[in-house]
This record gives structure tokens, sequence and C-alpha cells, in this order.
């Protein structure tokens, strides 16, 4: 597949890999930062009082461990496969973000990085990363899409009642993928006393690594509490995918189990064409965007599209790179869900069983609603349900005409 | 092999192939030439520009806006060295365009061209095994940025893999024109030249002559860019070569290899 693209010789022994995907590929000017994070980060994982702390407040600020529940009246009427939700959405701040924002912030915090730069696409990200700056004491600057601005204004309120600057980005497509690029020029010029929380295993090594550790708690959760309720392995763990972190915490624990299916869903926007979806493995190649060999949406002169999905968080051209090993391998299956089922997922969710999803986690909702009918009553499918929907009532009152 | 600096400083220009065409950036990079540029940079327009600040940005986006891609500044660069034998030529890109084109057909066709050596901005050394194995193959110089904040062993790495010379970044940051050069940049220089004979480029930030003289100091040339294409920017394309070509004058380089 990737036989003319860096890098020749797959190895699963460089740092960062994942199969032939990831590495770093960034200007020069990072190379000593991500060096000290990945030095630094190694230590503090090996470091028990870190590990206490962390666990500290997950446990008494976020509110993990999450349910997982049961939706007993959707099962009915869908009369197939038993559908549990692993609840990220109860989480502070509304989503499984605030995992990954505590463990980096406390890593910051470790470092003596006393100014914290973050990007967001939904908002919920910046919202985490506002929250823990509050909590630990540090200086915050957010950069936002202007269109995501717009449609996630909610958001940018709550990240500046929390004391963050929300910067806006105007360039390119104005959404996530403008504001990664934007924070890490901010990262470039201001890197000797900056650090960046990136918000998804996406970027160079080591964030697709320690993103994905700090969100291993879901997978950890969902699995212990699978077996307490069902007493076996749910038949398929499905999340949706925009940069990854929610589908990696939720995949991680069940890689070795390959009687459990993992199904990735994908943004598929309004359509098929290039410029209307987020479906990477759809539409994308593999190339280098943002510090990281993984699929990228891209034309033929490796310009990268512009996406489209109602959901600013699964609005990227990009996709985890360890994501992009679990499809090369096979290990985890890829779909795509578009704008209308996601917004069709939201209703019936809340309808059902008084439960508003995000528009993000509604696309892993609406591949639920889809598979769940042609499978027997034995199956369990776990959906991990990676935020909520209160932040989406602008747009859910727009499409839906409430 | 054609980079090469005769006199101190010697003179890098960037531009940004396909601003305002590629007709203009032609005559821009000959007129460069004529005024003393030793090495010309093309730089191929990309959609994320992540190490770029605004003028440069702007630049890309009006070169995309144009539909300048790479193929199109490899054909450029064929025209340049076809007029102007003796110039250096540097491809100067994200590598998503140069892998999406294939990285063995790039090293082809650019050394086909005639280009000297290749710049990859988001190419660091670790990760370039296969990219340095093409651009060897062929002949083309890997020139690999160095940073202030590259400790001495990637300073090293650096020195030793890259040809042509070695392009010193002046300060922490992204493109664009500043007010005064910090000590950052001599310290670099100093650390570079332990490693490597190369020559020592330094870039980011210089933008008059004022600035070259200082480079001039410690280093071999120096590298305009922002302060170039926002020259080109508020030109019009049949003023921006003489435009250019005043600015380079303006720098007051030695006179020696002007006969280039």
């Amino acid at each position: 597949m990737a036989s003319d693209i860096l890098p020749a010789v797959p190895s699963e022994s460089r740092p960062g890999r994942f199969g032939i995907y990831g590495g770093r590929y960034v200007p020069e000017t990072l190379m000593a930062a991500l060096l000290e994070l990945e030095h630094e980060y190694d230590l503090a994982k090996a470091d028990p009082a870190f590990q206490a702390e962390l666990s500290d407040l997950l446990t008494n600020y976020a509110g993990r461990p999450t349910p997982l529940y049961f939706c007993k009246r959707l099962t009915e009427q869908l009369g197939g496969a038993k559908i549990y939700l692993k609840r990220e959405d109860l989480l502070h701040t509304g989503a499984h973000k605030i995992n990954n924002a505590l463990g980096q912030g406390l890593l910051a915090k470790r470092m003596g990085k006393k100014r914290i730069i973050a990007e967001t696409g939904a908002g919920q990200h910046g919202v985490a990363t506002a929250t823990v700056c509050a909590l630990l004491g540090l200086e915050c600057v957010v950069y936002m899409g202007d269109v995501d601005m717009e449609r996630q204004e909610l958001n940018v309120l709550r990240m500046r009642l929390l004391g963050a600057e929300v910067r806006g980005v105007s360039s390119g497509s104005k959404t996530l993928k403008d504001a990664i690029s934007e924070a890490m020029r901010d990262w470039v010029t201001n890197v000797r006393t900056t650090y960046y929380l990136l918000g998804s295993a996406l970027g160079a090594h080591p964030y697709p690594t320690m993103v994905r550790d700090f969100h291993r708690c879901i997978s950890i959760e969902m699995k212990r509490q699978i077996l307490e309720k069902e007493g076996r392995l749910p038949s398929a763990v499905i999340a949706c995918v925009g940069g990854g972190s929610n589908a990696i915490g939720a995949f991680y624990e069940f890689i070795p189990d390959r009687q459990v299916r993992l199904i990735g869903v994908e943004a598929g926007g309004r359509g098929p064409a290039l410029g209307d979806h987020a479906a990477r493995f759809r539409g994308g190649a593999p190339g280098v965007l943002q510090g990281t060999f993984s699929y990228v949406l891209q034309d033929d002169n490796g310009q990268i599209a512009l996406t489209h999905s109602v959901s600013a968080g699964l609005d990227y051209a990009s996709i985890g790179p360890e994501h992009a090993a679990l499809h090369d391998s096979g290990r985890a299956e890829y779909v795509v869900q578009d704008d209308a089922a996601a917004l069709d997922a939201v209703v019936r969710l809340s309808r059902t069983e008084g439960i508003l999803p995000a528009i993000e986690s509604a696309h892993a909702v609406a591949e639920a609603l889809s598979l769940a009918p042609t499978l027997p009553a034995h199956e369990i499918l776990v959906v991990n349900l990676s935020g909520r929907g209160d932040k989406d009532m602008g747009i859910l009152a727009r499409e839906l005409k409430l | 092999m054609t980079i090469r600096f005769d006199r101190k400083p010697g003179l890098v220009v960037y531009l940004t192939a396909g601003d305002p065409s590629l007709e203009g950036t032609r005559a821009i990079a000959l007129a460069a030439i004529d005024a003393g540029a030793d090495v010309i940079e093309l730089g191929v327009p990309f959609s994320d520009p992540l190490a770029d600040g605004p003028v440069i940005q702007r630049a890309s986006e009006r070169a995309l806006a144009r539909a300048t891609h790479l193929a199109d500044v490899l054909q450029l660069a064929r025209e340049i060295r076809a007029e102007r034998p003796a110039a250096g030529l540097v491809i100067f890109s994200y590598l998503n365009p140069i892998l999406r084109y294939g990285l063995h057909k790039f090293a082809d066709d650019a050394a086909g061209a005639g280009v000297d050596g290749v710049l990859a901005t988001d190419m660091i050394v670790e990760e370039a095994g296969e990219y340095l194995a093409e651009l060897a193959r062929v002949g083309l110089a890997p020139i690999f940025l160095a940073a202030p904040t590259s400790p001495d062993e990637r300073i090293e790495a650096i020195a030793t893999h890259s040809k042509g010379f070695v392009y010193a970044i002046s300060r922490t940051g992204i493109t664009g024109t500043q007010q005064t050069l910090t000590g950052d940049a001599a310290a670099l220089v100093a650390r570079i030249r332990r490693w490597t004979t190369l020559p020592v480029a330094v870039g980011f930030g210089i933008s008059n002559a004022e600035h070259v003289a200082q480079v001039a100091e410690f280093a071999d040339a120096a590298v305009i860019g922002s302060a170039i294409v926002e020259l080109v920017e508020r030109s019009t394309a049949e003023t921006a070569p003489g435009a250019v070509a005043r600015f380079i004058k303006g720098l007051h380089l030695p006179q020696a290899a002007l006969a280039r």
C-alpha cells in the first residue's frame, strides 16, 4: 500500500511507530521539546506518585469509573444484539477528553511549564484543557477554527469563563486542522516555556502513545464491567473516530481479544466526494500531516483536502497513526455514518433512553442502530458514548427544527 | 553540484513558486541571481504550512489558487537551470507533496531538472533513511535545518547528513521578519562548525543589510525569504523582478561573485 512512501522499513521497534505509521515529522525546532516530553512522560508513567495523583483526580474530580449502561428500551425496539453504552459523557466537562487533559496537565506541571496551549475542534478538548489549567493554576491559550467557534459557541463561552484565552483561526478550512497548525506555530515560537497539550491520538511521537495511554482507562473499565454484567466479552466495541482518542482508548484492552470486533466510525458528512466527508480510510492515502505518517485525505498533488462533517470533532483530514495500523492489519474495521444518520441517532437515543449524545458520539450510536438488528439477541455491542450533546444544541435546533 | 558561496556572506533567496505566477517566479529568480543570489530556494506551496508565518502562508494560498504544484515547480527549476547554469537551485517543500509525487520519481525528476538540493521542512534526520538514500542515488544534496534548541547530538547528525550547506535557524519560531537578530544564531553556527566544514547559512527573520552584515560575522551565507516574498506581494508581476533586484543590491553584498 505504501511501497513508495516513507518509511521503507516497517519497524515496530522504532519509538512511536505503529507498523509503518506514526513517527515524527516536525520542524527541527520542536525536536528537543518532543524528546524532552518523551523522556519526562516515561519517568512520570513509572512514578507511583504521579499515577496516584492522576488516579485520585480521575476518581474524585472527573468522575471515574463511568457507568456501563444497558439500553433496555433501545435493545427491545431494535430486536437484535444487546446495546450497552460506556458513559464517558457523564465525566466532568462532558466528554472523555478530561482523561487526557488531566494526565498531560499533571505532566506539564511536573515539567515546570507554566503556559499551556491546545487546539480544539468541537471545543470539548478546549474545555477540558481550560478546566485542568484552572485546577492547576496554569495559563491557557486555546486555538479554535472560526467555523468551529461559530458552531460550538457554548464551548467557547465555557473556555472563557474558565479563564482561557480562545484564539480564532481564520486560515484554511477554519476547523480542527487549522487550529492544530496554529497551535504548532505558537509552540515552535514559544517552545522553551510552553507545553502543547494535544487533544487527540495524533501528531508526532510521543503524543499518539501518550494520549492513548491516558484514555486506556476507558477499555480497562469497559472490560471489567461487561465481564461483571454479562460474564463474557462483547461481540463488538464501537466508537467514533476523528483523531481517534476515544476510539483507541475504547479499543486498546480488547486488541488481544480477537473475538471482539473493533469498529471505528468515521464521519460520512454529506456525501462520498472528496471535501464532503472526513472518512480517511475511504478516500485517503498514506501521507504526512502535522507530525505523523497516517492516512490523509488529500488530492493528487499531496495538498490536504477540505473535509466536512456536521460534527466539529470528527471534521479532520487525518487520523491517529495507531488506527492506520489497526486498519491495515485488519484488527479493527472502519465504517462510515453520515450527517443524517448521526442526527437521527441523536434523536433516537434521546427519545428512547433519555440520553443526549454529542453529535460525534452519535456516529457510533448510528452504527449500533444499523448493526444490532442484524445480530442475534445473545450478541453484545458496547458503544463508547464519548461525549454529551448539550454543546450541540445550536446545531440541533437548526438541523432538527426544534 | 553548484551550491557554493564564493564570497562571504553568500545569499540564499527563498521564493514561493507560483506567486505571482510560475512565469513571474521565473523572472524574479533570474533577476535575483543576476543581482547576487548564490542559491534560489523554490518553495513548493502547501495547503498547511505549519512552519510558516503569515507572509509565506498568504503567498502559498495565492500560488495554490493558481494550482501550482510540485510538478510545476520542477518544470520551473528546469527553466531556471537552462538560463542560469551556475546558480544553486534548491527545492524547499513540506514532505507530503513529495511523498505523494513519489520519493523515487521526485529524486529522478528533480535531478533531471538540474536541481542541486532539497530541503524538506518537516523531515528530521532520524526519519530520513529512505529519503537520504534516494537523494544520494541521484546526487541531490539533502539540506537539513538546525535549530537553536537542537542538542549537540542532533547538531552532529544534522551536520553529518547535510550536503551543500547546513541551514541554521536564527531563532525559535516560524518564518517571518524581525527587528533584530538574537544571540542564538551565532552560538548555533559555532556549534554546527564543530561537526562540519560545509558552509552554514543562517535564515528566519533576516530582512535587511544590517542583518546580513551581522550574519557575515559568523556564518557563510544569509537566507532571505519572507522579506522578499512580501516585496513580491506588494509589487505587480511586472515590477517584482526589478524590485527584488534592487532589494538585493541594497544588501551591499561583496562584489566578487556577481559575474554568475
